[in-house]
């Protein structure tokens, strides 16, 4: 009896996380419909004006989506090959009697909290593209270097122990064949061990697409459409932590509505890492 | 009775008597179905999802895959696995946990439990000063005979072993062998084990598994000097096995 | 052939440094920097002062951090600890709760702080009228969190051998009594570590916060009260404050990444004891 009650309580703690999806699936998407009635949904995906207090407002969010984009392939652009390429070094040229310290390092970068990245983008990267390049440094440019190093943890992480997970006997046997270190690692290593490290660059994608605070500090978040890396530009995260806390009315309604819209790009993505470990799968068997 | 693990049949009408207080050998090459049989008479086999029994084992005349208490039923039968595996807690811990399970509480009586079962495990004189400290910090052979002590503290009637040995030494081995021999006298005591000597110099019945099915089982003498069947023969006699 | 073979690697190898040396650096260069600057503008003022617009201490955000940390935990982590333990030690492998609940865990793991926070503030803040307050904050880190804490609890208590469970059973344990008695305690050090790794990510967190937790500069006098974490009082002081808001900003992220360091240092060395009790 006791025993059956048990496994019942516990059954249900497991099931307040699928409850938990739900309800955020449903109060984002219920949150979001208002405003997408009022405007229509095409007109807000692709509008390029998000003027709110005019009459009547308009929201259009598009240069968001774009800025959004634009940012997240900034950060895959600088992350994903530094952040690649030191997972081989972790996995494969770390001397034994660092390893330890690395991996704490890379835990470390990891466990920053994104206010920090942004203030020190803030202090230091805007005025040095500033004074470097053009404009007042708020920039595209800003907000992917800040999310390239933020991702770095993930890709980092996720694609080390998919190295380590390549048997051993890829490796040797290349090695055996007369290829040197590098060749057996860039032409037997890293494509044994693909899926995980695309795995680990989707996981990154999403966490730049849905950081906030530090690329709200760098990106100037001016609502346009960027013609160059110097120019500033607005995020979708951005747009939410910018105007929530004085929104009311349909405007409240649109920004939920961004909410949404990142919403459905975290799931797509999630739908990306789900073929990708499909495809794993079945390659590996 | 018959044992399927889905869809592979395990066990083959096997039928056997048990006596009390003697010790029962099973013998035989591994994949045989002896650990099999020895752990659906605790039902620890009830932890396989897959696993399917036909037929019945009774227990001082009860069925036991009848409608019983299956905590209790372990409690009346102690066991002790091939690797020894103590808790991750202290020595005193680890036997008393038995009886704390059990509802034992009162702190004067679970002393005397662990000093009497350490004691009948012939482990007292070397772990007395150190009951607080680790059981993993203790060899293997000593943790062998810990986890027989913990056995012994929930006061089964029967014993299984499955295996106790493999992973000792030829010192300890002979210590837990000296062990049986004694509590032979108080408990019915089964094992299993694939060293032929050890079967030949302890149990008092032996029965030999091949594929599933008991080939022969009879006093151990017996087989030993007289088996009757060709293949075990064949087993004891080193042909393979 | 062979020269172009070695210039090819040497590359390579030149890369896998060159990308090693970017990660170390960018690290280290935050670090001191936030660090080297903390130390300069450091006044114990500024830290346990009592808070006014000339004095803009982080005291009460420290109480409301501790607070924060307190009572997410208090919900999230017995939670997800009996999820983990109903997913390995009860449900059926493969089940299809199991395929569902991680499918969920991992779409929760995956969605941005800034959406948690505009959930719950309409969820717990508008629907359930906590409005901007210590609760509707906590409310909404803990389902964040839940992910983290369920897939490493889930780790650990995987790593405990069958061995443990087996001689449980056999004294006549029962199920529940082997899982908290053997299993639970047994896995103790790894789900330790997820629970301070948490800690650290209440601590850096500030999307999600800032419009449920809200960002009133006060001592909260009750669980209703909105006040601010760290990381917050860090974010508005970095907005709002100028340059004395900068000083404050290096003050607070040198306490942020202190604590921060602290805990990944705690998290790895407990971790790191997982699986050594095993291994004999």
């Amino acid at each position: 009896m006791k025993e059956k009650i048990a496994e019942y309580f516990f059954l249900i703690c497991s099931l307040i996380s699928i409850g938990a999806v739900a309800l955020i699936c449903f109060f984002i998407f219920r949150g979001a419909y208002p405003a997408v009635q009022t405007v229509g949904l095409w007109p807000f995906l692709t509008g390029g004006l998000w003027k709110p207090t005019d009459i009547p407002p308009l929201f259009g969010i598009f240069n968001m989506i774009v800025g959004s984009v634009y940012v997240t392939a900034g950060a895959c652009l600088i992350g994903v090959p530094v952040g690649v390429f030191t997972a081989v070094y972790m996995a494969k040229y770390c001397p034994q009697k660092i390893y330890a310290g690395m991996s704490q390092l890379v835990s470390l970068l990891a466990g920053i909290p994104s206010i920090i990245y942004g203030f020190f983008g803030m202090m230091l990267i805007v005025p040095f593209i500033a004074d470097n390049f053009s404009g007042n440094g708020n920039s595209v440019l800003a907000a992917s270097i800040v999310l390239g190093v933020m991702v770095l943890p993930t890709i980092i992480k996720v694609s080390e122990v998919s190295l380590k997970a390549v048997p051993k006997t890829y490796y040797e046997g290349a090695l055996a064949l007369g290829a040197t270190k590098e060749q057996s690692i860039f032409f037997v290593l890293i494509p044994a061990a693909k899926s995980g490290i695309l795995t680990g660059i989707v996981l990154g994608i999403g966490r730049a697409i849905g950081e906030t605070m530090a690329v709200v500090m760098v990106a100037g978040n001016a609502n346009i459409l960027p013609e160059t890396i110097f120019k500033s530009v607005r995020t979708l995260t951005a747009n939410i932590v910018l105007e929530m806390g004085y929104a009311s009315g349909t405007h409240f309604d649109a920004i939920v509505a961004t909410g949404a819209v990142l919403f459905v790009f975290i799931l797509l993505l999630n739908l990306v890492l789900g073929v990708i470990n499909k495809g794993s799968k079945t390659a590996g068997t | 009775m018959n044992l399927h693990y889905g869809a592979f049949h395990a066990l083959h009408n096997v039928n056997l008597g048990i006596d009390e207080n003697e010790i029962t050998a099973f013998i035989g090459p591994s994949g045989c179905g002896k650990s099999t049989l020895l752990k659906s008479l605790n039902r620890m086999n009830d932890l396989v999802q897959t696993c399917r029994i036909t037929g019945k084992i009774t227990l001082d005349g009860e069925d036991i895959y009848g409608n019983i208490d299956v905590n209790m039923l372990r409690k009346r039968m102690g066991m002790v696995f091939q690797k020894p595996n103590p808790f991750p807690m202290s020595i005193y811990d680890n036997v008393a946990y038995g009886p704390r399970t059990h509802g034992i509480k009162k702190k004067s009586e679970l002393d005397r439990i662990v000093e009497e079962s350490l004691k009948n495990a012939a482990i007292w004189d070397e772990v007395k000063d150190r009951l607080k400290k680790s059981a993993l910090a203790v060899s293997g052979g000593q943790q062998q005979r810990l986890c027989i002590a913990r056995a012994l503290a929930v006061k089964p009637e029967v014993l299984l072993l499955d295996e106790p040995t493999s992973a000792l030494d030829p010192i300890s081995t002979v210590k837990i062998e000296d062990l049986l021999l004694e509590l032979r006298e108080r408990y019915t005591i089964v094992i299993v084990t694939h060293n032929m000597g050890q079967a030949a110099r302890i149990s008092d019945k032996t029965a030999f598994f091949l594929h599933g099915e008991i080939v022969e089982s009879g006093l151990t003498m017996d087989i030993f000097s007289n088996p009757s069947d060709r293949k075990t023969e064949d087993y004891i006699t080193g042909r393979f096995g | 052939m062979a020269s172009r073979k070695n210039v090819f690697s040497i590359i390579l190898k030149v890369f896998v440094y060159l990308a090693m040396g970017v990660t170390v650096l960018s690290l280290a260069g935050i670090l001191s920097y936030i660090l080297v600057n903390g130390v300069k503008t450091f006044k114990w003022s500024l830290i346990f002062g009592k808070f006014s617009s000339q004095n803009p201490s982080m005291s009460f955000a420290i109480v409301t951090t501790c607070v924060t940390i307190f009572l997410t935990l208090l919900m999230a982590a017995p939670l997800s600890v009996f999820c983990a333990v109903y997913l390995t030690e009860y449900a059926k492998r493969g089940s299809k709760i199991v395929r569902y609940v991680r499918l969920a865990t991992e779409t929760l793991a995956g969605i941005p702080s800034i959406v948690f926070g505009l959930f719950g503030a309409i969820f717990f803040g508008t629907v359930l009228g906590f409005g901007y307050s210590i609760l509707t904050g906590c409310f909404t880190v803990a389902i964040m969190l839940l992910p983290v804490i369920i897939r490493q609890t889930e780790e650990a208590i995987k790593a405990v051998p069958d061995l443990y469970r087996e001689g449980s059973y056999g004294l006549g344990a029962s199920k529940l009594r082997t899982v908290f008695k053997i299993v639970v305690p047994s896995a103790a050090p790894g789900i330790v570590s997820a629970i301070i790794l948490s800690m650290g990510r209440i601590i850096g967190e500030t999307a999600a916060l800032i419009f449920t937790l809200g960002s009133v500069a006060q001592l909260p006098g009750s669980l209703l009260d909105s006040s601010r974490t760290l990381a917050v009082h860090m974010y508005i002081a970095t907005r709002d404050g100028g340059a004395a808001g900068r000083e404050v900003a290096f003050l607070t992220g040198t306490v942020l990444v202190f604590i921060i360091f602290l805990m990944n240092v705690a998290a790895s060395y407990i971790g790191g004891k997982v699986g050594k009790d095993f291994e004999n």
